[in-house]
């Protein structure tokens, strides 16, 4: 549990939100103030996340929309805003249909397991200075194993169903899945080996200070440290089911594949777990690539740190939604073949180069340059070899019908 | 401390038995899955948060990935899933007891007449870092051929499921099952299984 307020220095805004904590949490006598505040910790996780939820849908659309060059939904309230609360209780009003042959308790454990399962991962992510819910030794580990369980519920949802296409898109959820795990542990593991630690406090707290004064010291801001990024938020679009690798349920891939059985309130718990499991991991990439809390310039850290933190997350959770209006969706072999044959190597490779720049700490002066160009040769000629070699014999493209 | 622990191990029995008792495959497996976690939660009743934590990342993230994987893709008709035995007879029953009871008092009898240290004042203190250490130091070697068996399985695998050289798999493997799917739409919804049903 994070610390009392009254023994901690440093700003008052800082401070504050654990200072709102004491003064509510001491109304009750004392036996039961370690219980309150984690129930208080989870209150705000679920409320903040489900607001967050609620105008991320809405942020999207918009988004979206004008992208598309239209409004996007802008009558229910002012300018939309009331938009998602409409649609909630459209959700929730909504007839609830279970197949009759379904697995009745299986297909309702499905899209509540997935939420909860989504929801746990937020419990070791670091978003102020002095607020994580639990402070782990192991907190990577304990939040990987919580997102690797979710694909449990996606073969949950498709198998219950008893329908032959759910089936099927469970076991190409399941693959996509299973195959985006790898390079993103293995992204993983280059911040790990350089930090020296699994907890989540520990890592940020590794990437406070900056080099020569203004260049601060992320780990993406290092040759490794942006190619393992780069690696971990595609393999994050692919986990949370995103376009581009939004497959398992997208509408014109087998009929939005383990959900065209899922009606009502259960097919938007569903989306609500995508979008929990997206801020999560979004989340997760700030802690271990963008300095999670910490300020960019010393001059900046007037600014309290959870605010940072909130300014990159929703800076990730909107390049999704830009990444979503951008790209066409993949096949499902080229969703594959991209994990394997690209992000795997690029990832294994960018190890080594962890490795380098983990015994090159020392140099410094004529070194230093040195030092950073080959950790940014090790991580560009992989990128050019590798993208040459799965493009050879692709391109370029004919326009066989447009006239040229 | 103890009431949690004696919570969890029945939570592990009663998972485990449900899974052998279970006729339908998913189920066992599903269930499978949560005396894994039962067994996480073992873990971390003693401390081993690192152990808990990648047992719950190993076994329910991967290895029920696998089972599951096993028992869709050798079931060609999806009533297959849901063991079509006899009603159990006597006989049966009284072989199961019997066969607990063996294991029960072998295992009994080991853990009475077996002497244990005293347990230490203090459970020692055993953090990630120390465990990184312990494993690339002095057990750097059990580490390595750990690592050097599950590749040469991995690469059995890959040899077993490759396609041989004129493009053909050597053995009927997992792919090819999935297409029969169709046929095993069982107590059908939809008509069209029920027009399946018609002809055959």
């Amino acid at each position: 549990m994070t610390p009392d307020a009254a023994t901690l220095a440093g700003p008052w805004l800082e401070r504050a939100p654990l200072i709102a904590r004491d003064w509510l949490v001491g109304w009750l006598p004392e036996s039961l103030r370690w219980f309150a505040s984690s129930l208080l910790a989870i209150a705000v996780l679920i409320g903040a996340f489900g607001l967050l939820f609620a105008y991320l849908t809405l942020a999207e659309r918009k988004i979206l929309g004008r992208i598309q060059n239209r409004p996007g939904p802008n009558r229910t309230g002012w300018a939309g805003l009331l938009q998602p609360f409409a649609d909630g209780v459209k959700a929730l009003t909504k007839e609830d249909v279970v197949p009759r042959a379904a697995d009745k308790v299986l297909h309702t454990l499905a899209p509540v397991s997935l939420v909860a399962l989504s929801l746990i991962g937020l419990a070791v992510i670091p978003f102020g200075r002095h607020l994580v819910a639990i402070e782990l030794d192991a907190a990577l580990l304990y939040f990987f194993a919580a997102g690797a369980a979710t694909e449990l519920s996606i073969f949950m949802a498709g198998w219950a169903s008893r329908n032959k296409y759910s089936l099927l898109a469970a076991m190409r959820a399941l693959a996509q899945l299973i195959s985006y795990e790898v390079p993103l542990l293995l992204s993983v593991v280059p911040v790990v080996l350089l930090a020296g630690t699994l907890s989540t406090t520990e890592i940020v707290v590794a990437q406070g200070g900056w080099g020569f004064g203004f260049w601060p010291h992320w780990f993406a801001l290092t040759p490794w440290g942006f190619s393992a990024f780069a690696v971990f938020m595609i393999a994050a679009l692919a986990e949370s089911n995103r376009s581009p690798f939004d497959l398992p349920e997208a509408e014109s891939e087998l009929i939005a594949g383990h959900l065209t059985e899922y009606s009502g309130f259960k097919y938007a718990l569903f989306f609500m777990a995508e979008y929990f499991g997206m801020a999560a991991l979004s989340a997760m990439a700030v802690t271990l690539f963008l300095g999670g809390w910490q300020a960019p310039a010393a001059f900046l850290e007037v600014i309290p740190s959870y605010a940072w933190f909130t300014f990159k997350l929703l800076g990730l959770l909107l390049g999704f939604i830009w990444i979503r209006a951008t790209f066409p969706r993949l096949r499902i072999d080229q969703l594959t073949r991209l994990a394997w044959k690209f992000l795997v190597p690029i990832a294994l490779i960018n190890l080594g180069n962890a490795a380098f720049w983990s015994l090159s700490g020392s140099w410094t002066g004529f070194w230093l340059p040195l030092r950073w160009g080959i950790s940014a040769a090790l991580v560009v000629i992989p990128f050019l070899v590798l993208s040459r070699a799965l493009y050879a014999g692709l391109g370029p493209r004919v326009y066989r019908y447009a006239p040229s | 401390m103890n009431l949690v622990f004696a919570l969890l191990a029945l939570f592990c029995l009663v998972t485990a038995v449900a899974a052998v008792v279970s006729r339908n495959l998913i189920h066992s497996a599903l269930l499978f899955v949560l005396t894994w976690l039962g067994i996480a939660g073992c873990y971390l009743w003693t401390g081993a948060e690192f152990v808990a934590f990648s047992h719950a990342l190993v076994y329910v993230g991967g290895i029920s990935m696998v089972v599951l994987f096993a028992v869709l893709l050798t079931r060609p008709a999806r009533a297959d899933e849901v063991a079509a035995l006899p009603p159990v007879p006597i006989e049966r029953i009284l072989g199961g007891l019997l066969a607990v009871f063996m294991v029960a008092s072998v295992l009994g009898s080991a853990i009475v007449t077996s002497r244990f240290a005293a347990p230490a004042a203090s459970a020692p203190v055993l953090t990630v870092r120390r465990l990184g250490e312990l494993l690339a130091g002095p057990h750097v070697i059990a580490l390595l051929l750990v690592g050097v068996i599950l590749t040469t399985a991995l690469l059995g695998a890959l040899l077993i499921a490759a396609p041989g050289p004129g493009g053909r798999r050597p053995a009927p493997a997992a792919g090819a099952d999935l297409e029969e799917l169709p046929d095993a739409t069982d107590r059908g919804t939809a008509s069209e299984s029920m027009r399946e049903r018609g002809t055959r």
